[in-house]
């Protein structure tokens, strides 16, 4: 039970400094500050998908009605093509649950970094 | 010769290909194979297999317009702008690829597109540049892993394994060219 609490408590809170690792596989399509084949990273977590201005959205990304957040981010992240059937995000998806509440906290504190903070 | 100095894009692109014929021969080989089982598919299977290309594609259209930008920029010297320039083919060979097979399989290949964002304003010198290229590199080699499950079929899967093999090479010279260990894990991820 002790364990099983702790373990929560790990994926809950994430590992920026892990995270920041695991974001090196984001790296071929998306970068923080600015839109790529995939679309900027910079004030993800509360931003609509399929909102950046300018950025060309797969239809299926810009209907999914999903708004970011820690939640929504673990389960797309978990399997992208299954979540939102059409995305351009064509990846298997990060299957490990601790890499991913890593990935979404590295994604929360850059956005309080200077990478983002002129986004903002 | 680089290929930044011939004028005509068509010798250029000939040239490339002759150059580059054993690299591009495998994944080809790869393809033709499975040109019966692409046809064969459902039509759902080829706009899904189409969309995965679509994506890859994309990534190799940025990849030569990064090399492209690392070429001009007056901070690469020989021999790491041959390098450059040679991991800039086979990027071309990709994207020529992916582009004939999504067309095989019905679908609309992404153009180049006319402006592309790189952090040039952190890019002050060679190492700067080779870095910035490992880890594009590195994030291609996962993108490819990452598509390599999804296809519906199988000869599709086998061609993107075979370009993740090429990028994860171009990944290792160019960490060993930075001084980094050119495979540090025994798995990629």
């Amino acid at each position: 039970m002790i364990e099983a609490v702790a373990l929560a408590a790990a994926l809950a809170a994430g590992d920026p400094l892990r995270g920041k690792e695991i974001y090196a596989r984001c790296l071929a399509c998306h970068a923080l500050a600015y839109d790529r084949v995939g679309p900027r990273h910079c004030g993800l977590l509360g931003r609509r998908a399929g909102s950046v201005p300018g950025f060309a959205y797969s239809s299926a990304m810009k209907k999914s009605g999903i708004v970011w957040s820690k939640k929504t981010l673990d389960r797309f992240l978990a399997d992208p093509t299954h979540t939102v059937p059409g995305t351009a995000m064509t990846y298997a998806g990060v299957a490990d649950a601790q890499e991913r509440a890593d990935l979404i906290a590295f994604l929360a504190a850059a956005d309080q970094s200077k990478d983002c903070s002129a986004r903002h | 010769m680089s290929f930044l100095k011939i004028s005509s894009p068509a010798a250029a692109r000939r040239l490339f290909l002759e150059r580059s014929g054993a690299v591009l021969s495998g994944a080809a080989v790869a393809l033709l194979a499975g040109r019966e089982a692409l046809a064969a598919k459902s039509g759902d299977s080829k706009a899904g297999d189409a969309r995965i290309l679509n994506t890859a594609l994309a990534a190799e259209l940025e990849a030569v317009a990064a090399y492209q930008v690392g070429a001009e920029s007056n901070l690469l010297q020989k021999p790491a702008l041959d390098l450059a320039l040679q991991f800039q083919g086979h990027h071309k060979a990709h994207a020529d690829l992916l582009e004939k097979t999504i067309r095989k399989l019905g679908g609309k290949p992404a153009s180049a597109k006319a402006k592309y964002s790189f952090p040039v304003e952190t890019l002050k010198n060679q190492l700067d540049v080779l870095r910035f290229a490992a880890g594009l590199e590195q994030g291609a080699v996962s993108a490819y892993l990452g598509a390599v499950p999804l296809f519906a079929t199988r000869d599709l899967s086998k061609a993107a394994a075979s370009i993740l093999g090429d990028e994860a090479m171009h990944w290792a010279v160019l960490r060993q060219v930075i001084g980094e260990n050119p495979v540090p894990a025994a798995f990629v991820s």
